[in-house]
């Protein structure tokens, strides 16, 4: 009988909130506590027995080549400042930056994973005002090249992966691993930003409760009204990457199901800008930010025909905090 | 006289270093090191004050909910805007959750595995510590994980996703509860009562929040609670790691209108509870990798890093309390609550590492009852939300309590924007270095005198005292 080897993971944190490591907490399996048949946690700094000079053995003699890692994880932005020094975080018990321990684990590792949008693209932390050098692994916000070059492949021949998200959702975590420990997500099946498809292909926006207030444009004016959130309140979900919709948080959650906007934190640089979060920019009253793939003409004119055709129902429940209008009844043989 | 350095610290949130200086087999002194800056005071400014919603919580995805609750405290006392009172209820229930949350991980995944290591091998409940406690395999690891999810199922109601939602914002929760979903919220609390009662535990909620003194105590406790007295009192925890700062608390969870918290605010020094003064605070930087010289108060602070300052040795300002350092989280909560358990405990062995475990767990056996009652005093019918208003100028200080301790938030909006933002956590209170007169932070007190075990390079005596604050370096140095 053979046995399939486990895929083993180290788990790094750089300069992070600790957010993606709270939402892998919720992971099926449960990856935290040893819990998947596939993925076996050699380190993580939340959970991991070994502290302090244990935890030093165990990463140099993953430097040193002795033990072996599948996936170096690496959760938080990657600080190189003050001035190129990488000293705003500085490896405890190192006594060098942390981006240089970063860097040498890459090289030791079959694959790389960024595990949120701060390991990414630099996250909240690179964000608009940001003045230390935090960077993501292989991008600066938008721009590729973050720690590593463009060019850069970890030894399996793939660039670093992203999983996305402010936090990422546990699933994308757990099923981005899997796929890696069975050799089955290559180069074709990560998007430009290097965010595995099975969720970047889909938009925040499938799957959303609001389904019918938006094809109507039925728009919420306030926070906790039921209608549409993209018209006046931010919401980006029809222009950001993810299946938050569709697989839901923490049980059955999401971010419009709970009445705010989707502020596309898969994106990079989605702090970049001081343009206001909570709040749509408009040229004209026209929303700047349309749907992805969608042209501008036709945006105008198919909203203007939905208002139209708004029913009342829907019209009067988008501006209060729960549904006054009931559906109209019908049976089934009633034509 | 030997040098020690500790770290990385695993089983605490976030990056910590921490420098032994050891004579006779015992710490002499210890500095704390908190190796990370992420500058997010500065992130906030000339952005609109809405948008601290968002930045806010990202500076901790532990306690991410408190960060809001701070922020949204902040900006609707700038703004005059009150919530509705199923804002309020909402927002208490989600801490509540967040809090029991961390409490729960704390005792399971961080503080009690260090108890089934090897070098604990010889004790009489070593084996049952191990199966129990043992990172990785520990049957209340596994169980505590599993009932932080079913846990959890509430944020996805109240929250849509955490951590890092914006479901709290200034005029209450973007998230009406309906019926059905309140109705939901009682079921999924229970289970997690029945969780504690079974494993945790091994008694009613009620019979722990109403233990009365160490006596009670060792005759009532039972399950995973009862081990740890077990292993307190076979180890002396009681007298470990003692902290002789002021206990602090801001105070937590206000009732309907702004009432009366269930835990008060004050402070406790001497065996004396006083009353807390928001304008003593100040944050030295005497010892901190920040530019200044005198104590600035967080509405006057300033955030300006300076890495090769000498004599510098950390990341983390020292706020003080009048010039003392004052400890925060559970143990001062529970006091200034007046829980009769807490106040024998702290009157026996003062704060150390055995009565802040018992604090948590204490709080923890309080809390979920008070959530039952807010979920059910959820009113479906009524708003949960008001806007909030376009802000030209204003003052305000959010003063709220996460789950490690007092969080303050203090900011000033000019001219439509946040033109200054300060943040005090509760680690940067407990985990302070030094100040400018040599005082060291309430955590680098406790550790002197600690005994440093042969040949160990990182005593596990240390790592107990430690990991008893439950450190939150990502809140530290935000």
């Amino acid at each position: 009988m053979s046995t399939i080897p486990p895929y083993s993971v180290l788990w790094l944190q750089a300069g992070s909130c600790g957010g993606c490591t709270a939402a892998a907490m919720e992971s099926d399996p449960k990856l935290l506590i040893g819990a998947s048949s596939f993925i076996s946690l050699v380190g993580h700094p939340a959970v991991c027995e070994a502290s302090g000079a244990e935890y030093l053995d165990l990463l140099r003699s993953i430097l040193s080549g002795v033990t072996k890692i599948d996936a170096l994880l690496v959760e938080g932005a990657v600080m190189l400042g003050p001035e190129g020094s990488g000293r705003f975080q500085m490896a405890s018990g190192f006594d060098r930056p942390m981006c240089r321990l970063v860097e040498d684990l890459a090289a030791k590792s079959r694959h790389v994973v960024a595990v949120g949008s701060c390991a990414a693209f630099g996250g909240v932390v690179a964000g608009s005002g940001s003045r230390t050098q935090a960077v993501g692994l292989q991008f600066d916000s938008g721009k590729a090249g973050g720690l590593l070059a463009p060019g850069w492949r970890s030894a399996s021949g793939l660039p670093v992966v992203n999983i996305a998200g402010c936090a990422p959702h546990p699933g994308w975590i757990v099923e981005t691993l899997l796929l890696l420990s069975q050799d089955a997500l290559g180069a074709d099946d990560l998007d430009s930003y290097q965010r595995p498809r099975f969720f970047a292909d889909h938009l925040a926006h499938h799957g959303c409760n609001r389904n019918e207030y938006y094809e109507y444009k039925a728009s919420a004016l306030e926070p906790s009204q039921q209608g549409c959130l993209m018209e006046n309140l931010g919401c980006r979900a029809t222009q950001a990457p993810g299946d938050c919709n569709r697989r839901r948080w923490n049980g059955n959650g999401s971010c419009t199901n709970a009445g705010y906007a989707c502020i596309a934190c898969t994106a990079p640089g989605f702090a970049g800008s001081q343009e206001p979060f909570l709040e749509t920019p408009k040229l004209a009253g026209i929303p700047v930010g349309l749907p992805v793939d969608m042209p501008k003409a036709w945006f105008v004119a198919l909203a203007a025909l939905s208002k139209s055709a708004t029913p009342s129902r829907v019209k009067k429940n988008a501006t209060e905090s729960r549904i006054l209008v009931p559906p109209a009844p019908r049976s089934r043989t009633q034509k | 006289m030997t040098r020690l350095i500790v770290g990385p610290f695993n089983r605490v949130e976030g990056d910590l270093e921490i420098r032994l200086e050891v004579e006779d087999a015992r710490v002499k002194e210890a500095f704390v090191n908190a190796p990370l800056f992420r500058d997010f005071e500065h992130l906030m400014q000339g952005r609109y004050p809405l948008d601290a919603m968002v930045i806010a919580p990202r500076i901790c995805g532990i306690c991410s909910v408190s960060q809001s609750a701070a922020a949204l405290s902040a900006l609707a006392a700038s703004a005059g805007l009150a919530m509705p009172t199923n804002g309020r209820t909402v927002l208490n229930l989600m801490q509540g959750l967040e809090n029991a949350a961390d409490h729960l991980v704390h005792f399971a995944l961080f503080f009690m595995p260090d108890f089934a290591r090897g070098c604990y091998e010889s004790r009489p409940w070593h084996d049952l510590a191990v199966t129990r406690f043992k990172a990785g395999s520990g049957g209340l690891g596994a169980e505590a994980a599993q009932a932080r999810s079913r846990l959890f199922r509430a944020m996805g109601i109240l929250a849509g996703k955490w951590p890092h939602s914006l479901a709290l914002t200034p005029g209450g929760s973007t998230k009406p509860v309906d019926a059905a979903e309140r109705a939901g919220l009682m079921e999924i609390l229970g289970e997690f009562r029945r969780f504690l009662e079974t494993h945790l535990f091994g008694m009613p909620l009620k019979a722990v929040a109403g233990l009365a003194d160490g006596a009670a105590l060792a005759n009532g406790a039972g399950g995973d609670f009862k081990l740890f007295l077990a292993i307190a009192d076979d180890l002396d925890l009681w007298s470990l790691g003692r902290s002789k700062a002021t206990l602090m608390s801001f105070g937590a969870y206000p009732g309907p209108e702004d009432g009366a918290k269930l835990f008060a605010a004050g402070l406790w020094r001497d065996g004396q509870m006083l009353a807390l003064d928001e304008a003593a605070i100040a944050e030295d930087v005497g010892r901190a990798w920040f530019q200044g010289n005198a104590p600035l108060h967080p509405a006057q602070g300033a955030t300006e890093p300076d890495a090769g300052k000498d004599g510098a040795y950390s990341w983390s300002k020292a706020p003080r309390l009048a010039g003392r350092t004052a400890e925060v989280g559970a143990l001062a909560r529970q006091t200034m609550a007046g829980q009769p358990l807490i106040l024998s405990l702290l009157a026996a062995h003062g704060s150390t590492v055995g009565t802040r475990v018992v604090a948590r767990l204490v709080e923890l056996a309080r809390l979920v009852p008070a959530m039952e009652g807010w979920a059910r005093a959820i009113d479906p019918r009524q708003p949960f939300c008001l806007p909030f208003p376009i802000l030209a100028s204003g003052q305000g200080v959010g003063m709220v309590e996460a789950a490690r301790g007092s969080l303050g938030h203090w900011l000033t909006v000019e001219n439509g924007r946040l033109a200054a933002y300060q943040v005090i956590a509760p680690t940067t209170w407990n985990f302070s270095p030094r100040d400018s007169n040599g005082v060291p932070g309430p955590a680098e007190a406790a550790l002197q005198g600690v005994a440093v075990e042969g040949n160990a390079a990182s005593p596990v005596a240390v790592q107990h005292v430690v990991r008893s604050f439950d450190p939150c370096m990502a809140c530290t140095v935000h």
